[in-house]
């Protein structure tokens, strides 16, 4: 008899115990998830801080470019703007933004003395690698959204997923695939 | 993708576990001896264990720094470096920046240091910096960015110490042994059972340094796999460290700073010689060719497709990780691999020089009736017109190929 409850007792506990270390391990999957979602933001924001700086840098050179330049200006406001609102529409904002500054950048093939600019080199590289930094937060967030999705899936986490509630992450897409890229800034 | 990274963690963990059952023996085979007491023999070789791990512990990164001679950098000294860096730690994970230091050597290496990801360092030489173009940066970093989010620097520095306490134990014993005719125990006589003691702790003696030495080397490699396999997923792009290693590999000077003590936390080792493929067993690291043709063959950027390009080139079962862990990362669809940077593009014109070279050579074995039979490991045989057989064999991976139809 007592036997009987002492194994009971036992697989009751254990139980118990599974269940606080599953769902303990998802709210930290979770919790990675939201974290690499916001440092996503974080390089966004690097971005519109940048441009400020490469567009007083660039005034001087490009005395023909103002609607090149313009463009940026006007892409990174709206986008800025935007910034708390609906994923859909900033994510396409983001996207214009990411195309003027590649085209902007594609032109200052024309002009030699602003490619010599300490400054705009500095700024070159900090741009380019903001790119690449915005590409690899994303990446991140999908890897950590998968992650925490293949732990909701998959028994035995997906029952204390289910007992919870917990839903599944959203994987980050790209809308068009060239954006994936960096905006093809040269290093000749 | 994370669950395997555990499987093999949790097989190096039993290496470096029978490592340390290896240590306790020839601690118990030195009480035994010398001091009538296995016991105490057991307790002092942990107490050296203890205290050269404490150093490590606490000590080993500062130590390896300074040792290699290496200055810490920030931001604005070196924005490119520090970018990249800071590109690989969003790209792992890594919740802390690393600490960045240059060792001024025109040596091409770099490693990881720190013993947990909170408080690591990567190091990198200026030979590096100088040569490698950023994707070739990026995929280094990224290799020494998955020995700290893998936490291979404590593991190796565990592993290493342990080595260390091995030797200097068994060199101390077989010295005593040698020179004073025996441990007290023979002087007393302990009758047949006590030979076979002897005969055994003897053997152990020779053996065990040299069982620790494979175990460790075995653990070594396999990080090294991993973090190639991690550095491919990180960037997506393996060619990038493909060709850095390449470039690393043809360079011929080596790292002034480095010891046998150091040579495991670089990325390549030190201590190589040139033209000679490193031996199976003695390496610390795999051999550069064989991680290069792994990373070539990689047709996504995800662990599982690491897992399947090793397992092709070396042709074994075994792979870098339990199939069943691998099975998860088949359902990330989202690892293609990327296109090279703006940066390696511009760069790329430059090895038409190369290419002519390979033309006109392999004119000159045309023109000598020689044929040539191309490998699907990268290899290109030469067939003698003497040769009268059907089959080559490819020394490079062992293939078999056919001759027929090659010109």
């Amino acid at each position: 008899m007592w036997l009987a409850i002492y194994i009971v007792g036992g697989i009751v506990v254990l139980l118990f115990l599974f269940f606080i270390i599953t769902y303990n391990g998802l709210i930290g999957l979770r919790n990675q998830m939201r974290n690499a979602w916001a440092q996503i933001d974080v390089q966004l924001k690097r971005r519109y801080d940048l441009i400020p700086n490469l567009m007083e840098t660039v005034k001087g050179y490009m005395k023909h470019e103002r609607e090149t330049m313009e463009a940026v200006t006007k892409a990174r406001n709206l986008a800025q703007s935007l910034a708390s609102g609906g994923a859909a529409a900033r994510s396409k904002a983001e996207d214009a933004l990411g195309g003027a500054l590649s085209k902007l950048l594609a032109v200052v093939e024309n002009y030699p003395d602003l490619k010599a600019n300490q400054n705009f080199l500095a700024l070159q590289e900090e741009l380019a690698s903001t790119e690449n930094k915005i590409g690899f937060s994303r990446q991140y967030y999908n890897d950590s959204v998968l992650r925490m999705n293949n732990k909701v899936q998959m028994f035995p986490s997906n029952v204390v997923a289910a007992m919870t509630n917990f839903k599944q992450g959203e994987f980050f897409e790209v809308t068009v695939t060239e954006e994936r890229e960096a905006p093809k800034v040269s290093f000749t | 993708m994370w669950e395997q990274i555990n499987a093999n963690r949790w097989r190096s963990v039993v290496l470096t576990a029978s490592m340390g059952l290896l240590l306790l023996l020839i601690g118990y085979f030195l009480g035994y001896f010398f001091l009538d007491n296995a016991i105490i023999g057991l307790i002092l070789a942990l107490v050296v264990w203890g205290i050269l791990s404490l150093i490590a512990f606490y000590q080993g990164d500062s130590l390896l720094l300074s040792l290699s001679r290496a200055r810490k950098i920030g931001r604005d000294d070196n924005p490119r470096l520090y970018n990249i860096v800071e590109e690989m730690k969003i790209a792992s994970g890594l919740e802390r920046m690393p600490d960045i230091y240059i060792i001024d050597d025109s040596a091409l290496n770099a490693f990881a240091t720190g013993r947990d990801p909170s408080k690591a360092s990567v190091a990198v030489t200026s030979g590096l910096l100088a040569k490698l173009n950023r994707d070739e940066l990026q995929g280094v970093i990224g290799h020494e960015m998955a020995h700290i989010k893998n936490r291979d620097v404590l593991l190796m520095a565990i592993c290493a110490v342990m080595l260390g306490t091995i030797v200097i134990l068994a060199w101390y014993a077989t010295r005593v042994l040698f020179f004073s005719g025996g441990g007290r125990r023979s002087s007393g006589g302990g009758g047949a059972g006590g030979l076979i003691v002897l005969a055994v702790g003897i053997g152990l003696l020779i053996l065990a340094p040299i069982l620790a030495q494979i175990i460790y080397f075995t653990v070594s490699r396999k990080r090294e796999y991993l973090a190639d396999a991690s550095s491919a997923l990180y960037t997506r792009y393996p060619e990038g460290l493909a060709s850095a290693l390449e470039k690393i590999a043809a360079s011929p000077v080596q790292l002034k700073s480095a010891n046998k003590a150091t040579a495991p936390m670089y990325t390549i080792n030190p201590f190589r010689q040139k033209g000679r493929a490193a031996s199976n067993l003695t390496s610390t690291h795999p051999p550069i060719s064989e991680r290069v043709r792994i990373l070539r063959a990689m047709s996504g950027a995800s662990l599982a497709d690491y897992d399947q390009a090793y397992r092709e080139a070396r042709g074994t079962k075994a792979g870098i990780a339990p199939a069943s862990a691998l099975a998860l990362d088949k359902m990330a669809g989202a690892t293609a691999l990327r296109e090279p940077s703006a940066e390696a593009k511009t760069a790329e014109k430059a090895p038409q020089k190369v290419e002519r070279a390979r033309e006109t050579s392999d004119m000159m074995w045309r023109l000598n009736k020689y044929r040539t039979v191309d490998c699907t490991c990268g290899t290109k045989l030469r067939v003698s017109p003497d040769f009268k057989g059907v089959n080559v064999k490819c020394p490079h991976c062992g293939r078999t190929l056919s001759v027929k139809g090659a010109n």
